[in-house]
């Protein structure tokens, strides 16, 4: 066993999903079940390779400062499940 | 009009340009096959004939334009006026709803359209719909989409492949000439092996990822999906290009995949790997593979042995690299700005974990969860930074390999289409549907299927070809020149 119920709620609150106390033994499962497949990775030897981020070597393009998107917040904020007056509501944060 | 169904994009727009057929009539004729057909196989989440029809008239008035003269230099821009075509739902289309198959988008009408969608549309294509896929495109049998399966229409108990299982059995029941699909580890070219048409994953960075929904940001390039190599080519031509919105699109001079369409194939060199002709893929499979292998060797070209000795690493590779990139894209759907947002909750920490608990699937949730764990504190130089150099000795065994081939060839699948439940209660067994894809994506590779015969139950099967890094052209010809001298691509299911 890799993961324990223990690990598993950690890694869901960490991941802002919530699980019940049943679906935390079911993803544990799942879940070792992943890691014990991914496990042989360990075995290879990796010594002095370069990890490799990405698909292609790129250098970041940088762009001028310049203002260039225009204003759609009314179109954005329509998708929103709570907005009002240009804000998006959640829940109070502060009392 | 009967014909135009298994017409190419070429003979379309042929038959448009000369008046023979209107855009109108070409997209109703697709919309009432989508009517009568999404049904039975469930390929479709939005079709709106209204908008259709009013890009298909603005197509007609070009088309119009075009005819009363044009300057001989714009024929090319006209190749795709008028062609329906429909969009795998991970690309936003601004006004249209765009659900990447997530219950979490249900309701998210795109405000923007992604660079693809934005390219074909001023190609002059009409949008016949959004395609059905699995949830956030993770997935190699569509069984995760929010919105139901798809069926592969060889035969609707059997699952069409995935993620881009919509496009693949839309284009298979000719309910659409061609679609858009993406492909992060083979969801391009799996469900077009599986569902007998031909796809094309490009190098990564030739197509813009602006307004497609992210996975695997490193892995994730969008393609297109139809039925020969000669309308892939014509659809990439639209579809590739610089875009500065996207960070890692890359800036190259427009090339014309149509250019060496017509090349002969004597003296190409193909390499067999032979890892991916060992064990683990299915005999009739094989036995489709060699046949195509034998009629590539008529066409002129030789075969030789090669190795990539670490490929049996790609799968576990993959499934650090993709749920560590896709638990931090995915961190954006909070239920705050867009998206789903739970009824009940206590707090804000509250609102995020049930929104997400109930926004997304049991996949999605599995990965966001193992991509949280490899990237934790602790756990990030074991699995996060050991995938990261496995995968640099994956992509580094492809570069041995072209030393002494031009392309590479195997299978796309192990299998045929296998049915609905086969694999959906074991993940691992579900994420080695795409052993034989995965490496290329890691690599940065372009990759195509195309149907290449049947196996077991009259299934088709796919044929592998990999390029290397912008070797789109030159896989495109060597997949016409055998599309010129076979006809699996216009075999059609029976019942449509």
């Amino acid at each position: 066993m890799l993961l324990n119920l223990q690990d598993v709620a950690r890694i869901a609150l960490l991941s802002r999903i919530e699980l019940s106390s049943a679906e935390c033994e079911t993803t544990r499962d799942q879940l070792n079940g992943i890691l014990g497949f991914i496990e042989r990775l360990q075995a290879v030897d990796t010594t002095g390779i370069e990890p490799m981020s990405h698909a292609v070597d790129l250098v970041q393009r940088l762009r001028p400062d310049r203002v260039t998107e225009t204003d759609h917040r009314a179109d954005f904020q329509a998708l929103a499940p709570e907005a009002e007056a240009g804000l998006y509501l959640v829940p109070r944060v502060v009392e | 009009m009967s014909d135009l169904i298994n017409s190419s994009l070429r003979q379309l727009s042929a038959a448009l340009a000369t008046g023979k057929v209107s855009a109108v009539e070409l997209a109703t004729l697709f919309l009432d096959r989508i009517d009568k057909f999404n049904p039975s196989f469930n390929a479709f989440i939005t079709t709106d004939r209204e908008k259709t029809l009013a890009q298909a008239r603005a197509a007609d008035n070009r088309l119009k334009v075009m005819r009363d003269g044009i300057p001989a230099n714009a024929a090319g821009a006209m190749a795709l006026t008028g062609i329906p075509l429909a969009h795998k739902d991970i690309f936003c289309a601004r006004g249209w709803l765009t659900t990447c198959g997530s219950k979490i988008l249900e309701n998210f009408v795109a405000p923007y359209d992604a660079h693809v969608v934005e390219k074909l549309a001023a190609a002059g294509t009409v949008t016949l719909g959004k395609l059905n896929m699995d949830e956030f495109a993770m997935g190699s049998s569509n069984e995760s989409s929010y919105f139901g399966p798809v069926r592969n229409p060889w035969d609707v108990s059997r699952v069409p492949g995935g993620s881009s299982g919509g496009a693949a059995a839309a284009v298979a029941a000719r309910l659409t000439p061609a679609a858009t699909g993406t492909d992060t580890g083979g969801s391009i070219r799996q469900p077009a092996a599986l569902c007998g048409l031909s796809g094309l994953k490009p190098t990564y960075g030739v197509v813009s990822r602006y307004g497609m929904i992210a996975f695997a940001s490193s892995l994730d390039q969008g393609g297109p999906m139809a039925k020969s190599a000669e309308d892939c080519a014509l659809l990439l031509n639209a579809m590739a290009g610089f875009d500065a919105r996207d960070s890692t699109s890359l800036e190259r001079p427009p090339e014309d995949y149509l250019r060496d369409l017509e090349k002969p194939l004597a003296g190409l060199k193909i390499g067999l790997p032979r890892e991916f002709f060992g064990e683990g893929m299915d005999a009739d499979v094989r036995a489709a593979v060699d046949t195509a292998l034998a009629e590539y060797r008529r066409l002129g070209a030789v075969t030789v042995d090669v190795h990539l000795p670490n490929s049996g690493l790609s799968v576990p590779a993959y499934y650090v690299i993709a749920p560590a990139e896709a638990s931090s894209n995915l961190s954006r759907f909070d239920g705050v700005r867009y998206g789903y947002r739970a009824q009940e909750y206590a707090d804000l920490e509250q609102m995020y974990s049930r929104s997400r608990a109930q926004g997304f699937g049991a996949e999605v949730k599995r990965r966001i969860l193992i991509g949280t764990y490899v990237l934790s504190h602790g756990y990030y130089d074991a699995y996060y930074l050991k995938a990261q150099k496995i995968r640099r000795l994956i992509a580094a065994d492809f570069q041995q390999a072209f030393k002494i081939c031009d392309v590479i060839m195997g299978p796309t699948s192990p299998s045929v289409a296998f049915a609905f439940g086969a694999k959906s209660a074991d993940p691992v067994q579900m994420y080695l549907s795409d052993i034989y894809t995965i490496s290329t994506n890691l690599a940065g590779l372009p990759g195509m299927s195309l149907p290449c015969g049947f196996g077991r139950d009259n299934m088709p099967v796919g044929l592998q070809i990999i390029g290397n890094w912008f070797g789109e052209a030159q896989m495109l010809n060597v997949a016409h020149q055998y599309q010129l001298n076979t006809d699996w691509h216009l075999r059609m299911p029976q019942g449509i």
